[in-house]
């Protein structure tokens, strides 16, 4: 369906807008990736609110992190996480072998450093849906071979 | 119908608070912020399986003898409170579930709202229109 598209499309345009701006105004490379990842903070707070009206109420930091790894991922990206690791003392590693948002762009090496700028807004949509579910954390994204990604998930304990 | 409606977020201040009967406001806010203990002991039962822990809707609180209070908690930990008159007894139970089932789609398409910081006060006349029509039966 077009829907697809049509984010994929918004959030390439979204990054490349910003990074347009950047360097017509003070050059400053890190507050773009900052910037994004405060979007996506809003964003994920609204989405959290809209996904979670009708399902049950959660038991605990996995269930949530279960929610956010099938029914958040599938409803914004079409497709589930491929794996969830833990600690259990708080760390989450999501992997996504597929990753929506970098498919498009290259199989192999050839993005590779321009791959951060695209992973910051996911990075901060799974922030802020945790954030509105009542668990504070810090969001980071790494890839190594495109298309696959890895979010990692550092509860802070309050 | 509802005799005082608030929404209370997580860190349990009201981000909306109102009441028909425009005097004594201050006994219903007093109301509101006592029921919250009942809510958190009713969240925190969870492990007790005392209520259907996977549901929203919490159910009578408390009743007193001019009034009854109805709970429900979000996913995202803002609850709803609804005191109620208690010689309205026509209302049913479905119909307070409803009444909270509204009240949560406003709160989210208020937090849909670009415009809307999560944590500031609710000052969205498409949300008191919304509370109004719930409330407008007591003069």
């Amino acid at each position: 369906m077009a829907d697809e598209a049509l984010f994929l499309l918004l959030h390439s345009e979204m990054v490349a807008g910003l990074y347009r701006a950047a360097e017509q105004g003070e050059g400053e490379n890190g507050r773009c990736i900052t910037k994004l990842e405060n979007m996506g903070f809003r964003v994920g707070q609204g989405l959290i609110e809209r996904f979670t009206k009708d399902t049950a109420r959660f038991k605990d930091e996995l269930d949530i992190m279960k929610f956010i790894c099938k029914d958040f991922w599938t409803t914004v990206f079409k497709k589930q996480i491929d794996n969830l690791r833990t600690n259990h003392q708080g760390i989450y590693v999501l992997q996504d072998n597929k990753f929506r948002l970098l498919t498009q762009m290259s199989a192999g090496k050839q993005y590779l450093e321009h791959a951060p700028k695209y992973l910051a807004f996911t990075c901060g949509l799974i922030r802020g849906g945790l954030s509105n579910l009542g668990i504070k954390s810090i969001v980071t994204a790494e890839v190594s071979t495109m298309p696959a990604c890895k979010f990692q998930v550092m509860i802070q304990k309050m | 119908m509802a005799v005082c409606i608030a929404v209370i977020a997580k860190e349990n201040y009201p981000l909306y608070i109102r009441s028909v009967p425009t005097e004594n406001e201050l006994k219903f806010h007093y109301t509101v912020h006592t029921s919250l203990d009942v809510v958190d002991e009713k969240i925190s039962a969870m492990g007790k399986a005392l209520v259907d822990q996977r549901e929203l809707y919490l159910g009578l609180l408390y009743p007193t003898e001019d009034y009854k209070v109805y709970g429900y908690v979000t996913n995202s930990k803002v609850k709803f409170v609804m005191v109620v008159d208690s010689s309205n007894t026509a209302l049913r139970d479905n119909e307070i579930r409803s009444m909270f089932r509204k009240l949560h789609n406003s709160y989210t398409d208020i937090m849909c709202n670009p415009f809307y910081n999560p944590g500031d006060r609710i000052h969205s006349k498409a949300f008191d229109n919304m509370v109004t029509s719930m409330m407008m039966q007591v003069c």
